[in-house]
């Protein structure tokens, strides 16, 4: 078992490690820093320690498996209604980084039925795979964890890349779950920057955790290959495309029936909104301040004229003035749109954590002392009833719309 | 119908707040809260139960202090609790976790017709635990659930309603499956006061990695795979707060000029 010790006699009680620990399981006693169960070994303190008193002994275990074994970095090309989601593009642009650095090859791995596979696999290409293995059936036309699950299982097994990387989408979480489940492999969540680290050429992986509160960097411990990750839409910039591109497609057969299956889906009922959440580059959302469900109306003009999308603050939603898929913020999406517009919304640290990353913010309250302002790259005072309709009008004449 | 929820206890989100000096988090008096998308996944266990009888088992894994949270999962009226507890479990990841819980059900629960878990829990965001589970114990998953249809016991099907980035996708599934449930699915109740007398008074088991029987070798930190090397804060954001000054008529063609110089706008 590991263990943190501290050295009562080298602490000082200068309480530097306190706040550091993102578990709180720091606290002092008699003057001096003492630990308790909450901790997880995650080694935050001891690099805040500057006595260095802290100390972190995490049981070695010999490496049993052979890890040159593993090659290549592999991007799983995610694909739904006929399109092959942006994530996955952005993920071989980043890829192509990662294959350079390693000094390793740049897969695609794709599932589907003949019409996926045969168009998605010219994509992969073009936006830099140099292979892309490949499992054409029926019963892969549409994502379901069953067969998907079974096809990469048997894939990586077969195949031993170094890393394989997955959109943090609703897809790519409930896939990458139970695949690295199934191989018993490290899986980080949601990354939000991946390195090699030039010496071990493992793979370091930054994500936010607490609501993006603090950051943290996970390795995967060598007795685990591959290196898996989901990781942000939208964070790593979109690649070139280039159709002139030549690449090797690998194909293996699903080896599952549909009898196998577990699920069946049996409807899709697609969102009213002409813009969706995930994919808009504006976001114009409301908050506690819009008032009423016919609050919108205003918030809409303005997303219409935009091309945006509408979001919402959980204040909104939980009063019933708008429906839940609209909720950006903790217990609603997470967004990482160009621009985003927040209208009557104060800015709590749990909307906060939805939206903070956005490249834009734009802050519309009545309230100057709103937290929303904090954080705002332009931030206007005054009534969003007031000031919307005029953004919108504006940005008409500007448009010609 | 046998339903087994897992819940965590995690650090109150709307006490934390970020010390402006040294830009960390202060986590100093912080409460303690049950995730809230697992408070969602009980409350739908309970609805299960009223329409199709059963009970209800509640497991949590964590340190000593997430018996507050199995505590309230009593008061609000489940019908057995569990923490799952012991210092070998100390940072374990997602792999790790999962597999003891998948334990826990197994070894201490027993066959279950249906998992319910929160989509994710709210300090880690990883929605990872959920599959792990399911893979572990060799059920079906339907994650980001936002509506049950309808269960059919006899049949051992269920038709669920998932919330995804495009739309709503039915479902279909065999049972035993793994639900994770968003926070669309229902409205969490609130204990009543005789549920809280009886929880406070209830003892609740303790078990330990020997008491799930799980293998000391994938469990806590030795058995994960991924381990965390650092800890920072994020960068903070740059600009930070222009707020523009004057009156809107100057304002507002103020801000569309910025805006449209960004590009985005097309």
């Amino acid at each position: 078992m590991a263990k943190l010790s501290i050295d009562k006699d080298a602490c000082t009680g200068c309480e530097s490690c306190i706040p550091s620990c993102p578990f709180g399981a720091l606290s002092m006693k008699e003057g001096i820093a003492v630990v308790d169960e909450k901790c997880t070994f995650c080694g935050a303190c001891v690099d805040v320690c500057p006595v260095t008193a802290i100390t972190l002994e995490k049981e070695e275990k010999a490496v049993t498996i052979d890890i040159t074994a593993y090659k290549d970095v592999w991007i799983f090309i995610e694909h739904e209604f006929g399109k092959v989601g942006s994530v996955s593009f952005e993920l071989l642009g980043e890829g192509r980084k990662l294959a350079g650095a390693i000094g390793c090859k740049l897969c695609g791995m794709l599932f589907g039925d003949k019409e996926n596979v045969d168009k998605f696999a010219k994509e992969a290409i073009a936006y830099g795979a140099e292979k892309v293995y490949v499992m054409e059936s029926p019963l892969l036309k549409e994502y379901r964890t069953d067969p998907y699950a079974k096809a990469a299982v048997d894939l990586i097994r077969k195949y031993k890349p170094e890393v394989v990387l997955f959109g943090a989408t609703t897809q790519g979480r409930d896939f990458a779950g139970t695949v690295a489940t199934t191989i018993e492999a490290g899986l980080t969540a949601d990354c939000t920057g991946l390195d090699i680290d030039l010496e071990t050429k493992y793979l370091k992986q930054t994500r936010p955790a607490f609501g993006g509160n603090i950051m943290a960097t996970i390795l995967d411990y060598p007795n685990y290959r591959p290196q898996m990750s989901t990781v942000r839409p939208k964070v790593f910039a979109m690649p070139s495309r280039d159709d002139s591109r030549k690449g090797e497609i690998i194909r293996e057969t699903l080896q599952m029936t549909e009898d196998q299956i577990r699920t069946k889906i049996v409807e899709f009922i697609k969102g009213a909104e002409t813009v969706n959440l995930a994919d808009a580059e504006i976001i114009v959302s409301g908050g506690r301040g819009v008032g009423g469900p016919e609050g919108f109306k205003p918030i809409r003009e303005l997303a219409e004229v935009l091309g945006a999308a509408v979001g919402s603050s959980r204040a909104a939603v939980d009063s019933g003035w708008i429906p839940y898929e609209h909720q950006v913020g903790q217990t609603g999406r997470t967004v990482r749109p160009k621009i985003y517009i927040a209208c009557g919304i104060s800015g709590s640290i749990q909307h906060q954590a939805g939206m903070k990353t956005s490249d834009i913010i734009v802050a519309i309250n009545k309230d100057i002392e709103a937290p929303i302002f904090k954080i705002a790259t332009y931030g206007l005072v005054g009534d969003l009833f007031t000031v919307v309709p005029m953004l919108t009008q504006e940005f008409k004449k500007r448009l010609g719309r | 119908m046998k339903i087994a929820v897992c819940i965590k206890q995690v650090p109150d989100t709307t006490d934390v707040k970020i010390d402006p000096k040294t830009n960390t988090l202060v986590r100093e008096g912080v409460a303690s809260i049950t995730n809230p998308f697992d408070e969602y996944a009980v409350e739908e266990a309970l609805l299960i139960r009223e329409k199709l009888g059963g009970e209800i088992h509640v497991i949590s894994m964590g340190p000593p202090q997430a018996i507050e949270v199995l505590k309230n999962a009593l008061a609000i009226g489940v019908d057995k609790v569990y923490l799952v507890s012991d210092r070998a479990f100390a940072g374990a990841d997602t792999l790790a976790t999962a597999y003891t819980v998948a334990k826990t059900i197994q070894t201490v629960v027993g066959d279950v017709d249906l998992v319910i878990c929160g989509k994710q829990a709210i300090d880690g965001d990883t929605a990872q635990v959920g599959p792990g589970i399911a893979t572990r114990l060799g059920i079906p998953q339907l994650t980001y659930v936002s509506k049950i249809k309808e269960i059919n016991l006899e049949k051992k099907k269920i038709i669920v309603e998932r919330l995804l980035e495009y739309g709503r996708e039915i479902v279909e599934s065999s049972l035993p499956a793994l639900l994770t449930v968003v926070k669309d699915i229902n409205e969490p109740r609130l204990p009543s006061l005789l549920g809280i007398k009886k929880a406070a008074k209830a003892q609740i088991p303790t078990l330990t990695a020997k008491d799930v029987g799980a293998d000391e070798n994938r469990i806590g930190l030795k058995g994960s795979p991924t381990w965390v090397t650092r800890v920072f804060s994020p960068e903070a954001r740059g600009g930070g707060g222009e707020v523009l000054k004057g009156e809107l008529p100057e304002v507002v063609p103020l801000l569309v000029n910025k805006l449209m110089d960004t590009k985005f706008i097309k």
